[in-house]
């Protein structure tokens, strides 16, 4: 009987939207990418071939390195940053607030994620202008004027705007998980508040914070609107440079280069995040 | 822990301001007369909105995000809830890689996936046409959905969905009056947020779309020439659109999960 047995559609129709979809549209793309960083373009065509001429014309040049070190600084520093400064609200909304009042704070907190990080880059735009808001505001104390945006300060401000939300939640997710009576019982041995921070909390937090600090690192590694827009694209970090590529003289290929680099980076980053997120305790 | 008393609240009411600052700002700006805002703020007008409103393309590009952003929640919504149910009923052979073709999609740079995107549309004859456009998100929008409707499922006994076959239902009869009922709050929930991740995505948009032009794409577009506040104008509507949609979608998943 059982050898026989036919394949029951049910379960598969229902494995296959997924597969069907991202197949199409996900996973070919991608390695069509991967191929078309091996193809020609001549008279700003693309034509297949399998030859090494945009990697080396790429990997070969000086600006490339420039912006991929730009890019990776950045990112490393906006990870580090967006976890220190959240920590300390993440610290008061696992341990000050009510369960209500944390549950209203991270449902605000998942809105920006869906609001438009466009607009919101334009108003910081003209909220840190020379003549914006907050220079008339430091003029009025006998401060400034302050030159704000097109520097590595600008795209840094847009950077947080655009991590700080899921750093918190990420880390509040993971505070709030720990056992009260762990930081009570160290509390009662007579350990000092800056022990307790240090030997319990941080140790039983760490998956939550090593998470948020590398979504913060991803999403700045790939953010083109800060740098772009707040940043002044001096230097251009990765992101501006495949933008360039694509939109100016056809050359898909090397952009391609630029985009496949991105993701090998991405890739380390984050199975060594992964593995210190989760990994044994050393 | 003693120390974070006052001090701790102040500094986390700071840290919210500078997350919505620039959200409220753009409200305020949007009503402001000055071209260039500063402090103190001009006079209150509601110019910006009239002109923005009084352009054609504007309607066109409202046009073209709803009717992508409607498409898009159905086609993302039904992909992730298969997705969901398949992830809550069945263990399989590749069962990771799968969930993990299901998750990843959003952790890739917009921009890569952009270029990916605009090479692979135009080798199928796809790109420059709101088609392309919706394929893209719902690459971008279904884990969204996926995670919805897998919370909700995770809430559910199991052994309903058997008892409904040893009752004698067939699965697709469990399916229409023990599972879609069950899970239909978590299903709106997706569409709205669904459309709201397509209603904002400008960075894939812009590199598909041609001439067939979003509301995001329009705005980023005349970021890049002269920088005018009727930006802030169409922003506080594109604003209020999404916020709308993911209020009522959180209230809807939080209302059930109260009394479900």
């Amino acid at each position: 009987m059982t050898l026989l047995r036919r394949p029951d559609p049910y379960p598969l129709l229902w494995r296959l939207p997924l597969l069907l979809w991202q197949g199409a549209f996900f996973v070919i793309p991608l390695l069509f990418m991967a191929a078309m960083s091996f193809w020609l373009v001549r008279n700003y065509r693309m034509e297949p071939a399998f030859v090494f001429d945009n990697w080396a014309r790429m990997l070969g040049r000086g600006a490339f390195w420039d912006a991929y070190w730009i890019t990776l600084w950045r990112a490393a520093l906006a990870g580090v940053i967006a976890t220190l400064v959240a920590f300390p609200a993440s610290l008061v909304l696992a341990f000050r607030l009510s369960e209500p009042a944390r549950r209203f704070a991270l449902l605000c907190l998942v809105v920006p994620f869906f609001t438009s990080f466009l607009v919101r880059a334009y108003a910081w735009q003209v909220i840190l202008a020379e003549s914006g808001p907050v220079n008339a505001a430091l003029g009025g104390i006998g401060l400034g004027p302050y030159s704000m945006l097109n520097s590595g300060f600008g795209a840094m401000v847009g950077y947080l705007t655009l991590v700080l939300p899921l750093v918190v939640i990420f880390q509040t997710w993971s505070l709030a998980a720990i056992d009260k009576s762990l930081i009570e019982a160290a509390g009662n041995l007579g350990a000092a508040p800056a022990r307790v921070l240090w030997s319990v909390i941080l140790p039983a937090a760490r998956t939550g914070l090593v998470l948020g600090a590398l979504f913060a690192f991803i999403m700045t590694f790939g953010d083109f609107v800060s740098p772009f827009y707040l940043g002044g694209s001096k230097p251009p970090t990765l992101t501006i440079l495949i933008i360039d590529t694509t939109k100016s003289g056809q050359q898909w290929p090397r952009a391609a280069v630029v985009a496949l680099t991105m993701i090998a980076t991405l890739f380390a980053v984050a199975t060594a995040a992964l593995k210190a997120a989760y990994g044994r305790r050393g | 822990m003693k120390a974070l008393g006052l001090l701790g609240r102040v500094y986390l009411a700071a840290l919210f301001v500078f997350i919505f600052a620039p959200i409220a700002a753009s409200v305020v700006f949007s009503f402001n007369s000055d071209r260039f805002p500063t402090l103190p703020l001009g006079s209150f007008t509601t110019d910006w909105y009239a002109r923005a409103f009084s352009r054609p393309e504007v309607w066109e590009a409202i046009g073209n995000s709803l009717a992508v952003a409607a498409v898009t929640a159905v086609l993302a919504t039904f992909i992730g809830f298969a997705t969901a149910y398949t992830d809550f009923r069945y263990g399989f052979r590749f069962k990771q890689a799968y969930l993990a073709l299901a998750l990843l999609p959003p952790t890739l740079p917009l921009v890569i996936l952009g270029l990916a995107m605009l090479a692979w549309l135009s080798r199928i004859g796809l790109s420059g046409t709101l088609s392309g456009i919706v394929i893209a998100h719902v690459v971008l929008a279904s884990p969204f959905a996926m995670a919805i409707c897998r919370l909700r499922l995770s809430q559910m006994d199991p052994a309903l969905e058997a008892a409904a076959w040893n009752l004698g239902s067939s699965p697709w009869g469990a399916m229409r009056h023990v599972i879609l009922p069950f899970c239909a709050p978590a299903l709106v929930s997706a569409l709205c947020l669904t459309a709201a991740v397509s209603f904002d995505e400008f960075i894939v948009a812009w590199f598909v779309s041609g001439l067939n032009r979003t509301v995001p794409v329009m705005i980023l577009e005349i970021l890049q020439g002269n920088v005018d506040p009727q930006i802030n104008a169409i922003g506080t509507v594109v604003f209020l659109t999404s916020m709308s949609l993911v209020i009522a979608a959180q209230f809807l998943i939080f209302r059930r999960r109260s009394n479900g």
